[in-house]
């Protein structure tokens, strides 16, 4: 194990999360409320624009699940390994907005309902290429940032000074 | 009107998300991300049975673009997986998305034959 989280929404071995509920419940829920409505309405609003007839690829559905991949990448890498960030901004932002615009549910019904209308290849295109290209997302979005954000964390490090205590030494 | 029911929704299926996935992780300490797994198969099931009720057009934006949508997420589950691939644990990353996937689409087909069996 790196120490870093496995789940973006909450990861019990991160002590600060686990401890980010007793601390403050009311405005985590409220900031996950409010940023999972902010993402539903954005993938609504997509699915309006760029709807789909019965038996075609759900498009705007994959773009919204690569897309969300790509964002939780890079969140992560810069709430987990750059940032001290304000502790509302991965709930928020994390496993509200990202977590309610993605959604694993409608592709798993939308692959299905392609099956039942005789789409059964492409049903099974879009469950691979949806894996496949969010995989790709996720991965990207990870590596470009922390190839990207390694500068700042090394402007950041003389901050700490000798026989201090920090979060990211103490690791 | 069907903006505020996706909001209601949503609203309520994202703070459950979060949630359940604590809960779970309490009762479970395992490197297999049980929490998410549960919320997304959980979150098919309700939307399958949604889509072949067929629900009133006011309920799906509530309970199914809403709630379900927000409940079960692709991100995180697409996160999970490049992180247990990272830390080294590839026969977790590629269980974790196989049984994300064959036990979404059971869940979703579970839901659609109840629906269809109350419905006849």
């Amino acid at each position: 194990m790196t120490g870093r989280p496995v789940d973006p929404d909450v990861d019990l071995h991160v002590p600060r999360q686990r401890s980010e509920l007793r601390e403050g419940p009311w405005g985590v829920l409220a900031a996950i409320a409010a940023g999972g409505a902010l993402g539903a309405l954005a993938r609504h609003g997509l699915g309006s624009v760029f709807p789909h007839r019965p038996g075609e690829f759900p498009w705007a559905v994959f773009w919204v699940n690569v897309s969300g991949c790509l964002l939780i990448g890079v969140l992560m890498v810069l709430v987990t390994e750059t940032w001290t960030a304000h502790r509302l901004v991965r709930p928020f932002l994390g496993v509200g907005v990202l977590g309610g615009f993605t959604t694993f549910s409608t592709y798993v019904v939308d692959a299905q309902e392609l099956v039942n209308h005789g789409a059964p290849l492409v049903g099974l295109a879009y469950l691979a290429g949806t894996l496949a290209a969010a995989l790709a997302a996720v991965f990207t979005g990870v590596r470009v940032t922390r190839l990207l954000a390694r500068p700042r964390r090394g402007e950041a490090a003389p901050r700490i000074r000798c026989g201090e205590r920090s979060e990211a030494s103490g690791e | 009107m069907t903006i505020v029911l996706i909001v209601l929704g949503a609203a309520l299926g994202a703070p459950l998300r979060y949630l359940t996935d604590r809960a779970v992780q309490a009762r479970h300490d395992s490197v297999f991300p049980w929490g998410t797994f549960t919320v997304n198969v959980s979150g098919s099931f309700v939307l399958g049975l949604l889509a072949a009720l067929p629900a009133h057009e006011g309920v799906m934006a509530f309970a199914g673009t809403g709630f379900c949508g927000a409940l079960s997420t692709y991100s995180t589950f697409g996160y999970e997986t490049l992180r247990l691939a990272e830390d080294g644990t590839r026969f977790y990353a590629v269980a974790n998305a196989a049984a994300s996937i064959v036990a979404g689409l059971g869940a979703a087909y579970c839901g659609m034959a109840i629906a269809q069996a109350v419905t006849g």
